[in-house]
């Protein structure tokens, strides 16, 4: 009976995150972009400082009809937002807050989380294919295209680490992890978090849903609750972006100091996660979309030999070390 | 060009100063904003003060004052003769045409015009935007008093006349007052 319940408790508090993060992460940036641009941000919604404003468009988006273009491949135009969103939960699962804090640990848990994010992906790819529409299809290859770009050097960044704790297991790889590791896996960690903000096609890497060239890339057709999906998805994947670079290359639920209580890592987690989250916003705010080709040849120039290179390091001194 | 990168961190340094400073945004509906005491808002009109001599109308560049006077007479006092008076019927500015140049209140010898800051009179119907004298007359209420003189400007013209009637007049009642002393003393003796 109470492995029933911790099951239970376990499923809400993952879906509880799942809703309430990415929307916190959107707040967050509603109001820090308005600031940074000398704007106050929305002000009336729920009363407060705006701060129900994610709410009241998540109920606009509802009320919204929900439009199929007749062209479409109207099945996977259906389905793509599920596929874009649905990843991101599924990765919120494996991924360890605190000792013992995690939806599911897995042996292989970033092996499985690097490939279901992958999929996230293919959401957007489905969504430009099927709309019919030769912006969505534009969108969509840039898509592909920055996919292909930066799949590898994201993989190539995580397997650093992962050589480095000699595990696969995300618990397992804040458990070997040192501060000192900040200093040695640093090229690493730059190489993450920058691949994986062109995964999720953050500024400045939007170019797949650059809206002054191709209006909005794959989700162009899309309106309503689907098109909310896709938002909604685009901040979950920030919220695992900065999540996972936290548990990979920050130490996790390691603090500079000791909480006393094991469970109180939730809040180290939370800390680092957010302040990448804030990260995130903020090169959005502060620089200009990339070219297409300089996407291509910020990956296969830089990101690529600097993530070759520090596996090349890691090995070394892995070796040294032991 | 300096280091490479430096570029990015100063634009990471410049939105994070923007976030620390105040926002520029005016919350408008909710908070007034405070406008100087000279802003062009609306024109004020003081009717005691107006006698119909027409400079404003005439010098609209838009024609968008409208005045209809006449004549009165006035009973003549004790002694006197009979005195006309301009009476002001209509007076009228169409806000719709008023291009806010401001010309009407210079030329008004009698300070009849005044601007107001006020500017919340957007109406429905465009033919509400003329204001007759009873509306016009009630943006007075809303005339700001006039900013204090610069302390370092020259002495306003006003004040040195004011200063130099109010010299001759004590002169004058000095020089009268000796006079009458001399006759006393003479009517005494």
């Amino acid at each position: 009976m109470s492995e029933v319940i911790e099951v239970v408790l376990r499923i809400v508090l993952v879906l509880g995150a799942f809703l309430v993060l990415p929307l916190l992460v959107g707040q967050t940036e509603h109001k820090a972009m308005a600031h940074m641009q000398s704007r106050l941000g929305p002000m009336y919604a729920g009363g407060f400082h705006g701060w129900a404003q994610l709410v009241a468009d998540g109920v606009k988006f509802a009320q919204k009809e929900s439009v199929v273009p007749t062209a479409a491949d109207s099945t996977v135009f259906r389905i793509a937002p599920a596929v874009a969103l649905i990843p991101y939960l599924v990765v919120i699962v494996a991924i360890p807050v605190a000792p013992g804090w995690v939806g599911h640990d897995l042996d292989a848990g970033l092996f499985f989380v690097l490939a279901v994010m992958g999929v996230g992906v293919l959401g957007s790819l489905m969504a430009g294919w099927a709309s019919a529409n030769k912006f969505s299809l534009l969108g969509g290859l840039r898509t592909a295209a920055q996919l292909l770009a930066y799949e590898l050097p994201f993989l190539l960044a995580a397997a650093s680490v992962a050589m480095a704790a000699g595990t696969l297991s995300l618990s397992g790889i804040v458990v070997a992890w040192e501060p000192w590791w900040l200093l040695w896996q640093l090229p690493g960690a730059l190489v993450f978090f920058v691949a994986g903000l062109a995964e999720l096609q953050r500024p400045p890497f939007d170019m797949p849903v650059a809206d002054s060239e191709i209006i909005f890339g794959a989700y162009t057709e899309y309106t309503g609750l689907r098109f909310a999906l896709f938002l909604l998805a685009e901040y979950a994947g920030i919220v695992v972006l900065c999540a996972l670079t936290t548990v990979l290359f920050l130490g996790g639920w390691k603090g500079p100091f000791d909480l006393g209580w094991d469970g109180f890592g939730v809040v180290w987690t939370m800390a680092k996660t957010f302040v990448l989250a804030f990260v995130v916003i903020w090169l959005r705010v502060s620089y200009p979309r990339m070219r297409e080709d300089q996407l291509q040849r910020l990956a296969w120039l830089v990101l690529v030999p600097a993530a070759l290179a520090q596996l090349a390091l890691t090995g070394v001194i892995a070796v040294a070390v032991s | 060009m300096g280091v490479w990168g430096s570029g990015l961190v100063k634009g990471l340094s410049v939105t994070l100063r923007t976030m620390g400073r105040r926002s520029v945004t005016a919350q408008y509906p909710d908070v007034l904003p405070e406008l100087p005491p000279r802003s062009r808002g609306v024109i004020a009109l003081l009717e005691e003060n107006c006698t119909v001599c027409m400079l404003c109308a005439r010098e609209c560049p838009d024609w968008c004052i409208y005045i209809d006077s006449h004549k009165e007479t006035i009973p003549a006092p004790e002694g006197g003769r009979e005195r006309q008076r301009n009476v002001l019927d209509r007076f009228d500015i169409d806000f719709s045409l008023c291009m806010y140049c401001g010309i009407c209140i210079e030329v008004c010898p009698f300070d009849a015009l005044f601007w107001t800051p006020e500017f919340e009179y957007s109406e429905l119907d465009i033919r509400d935007l003329t204001h007759d004298k009873a509306r016009l007359g009630q943006w007075m209420q809303t005339v700001p008093p006039p900013p204090a003189h610069d302390e370092h400007g020259a002495r306003p013209k006003e004040l040195d006349a004011a200063h130099k009637s109010v010299d001759k007049s004590d002169a004058m009642a000095a020089d009268k007052a000796v006079e009458e002393k001399a006759v006393g003393k003479a009517t005494d003796g």
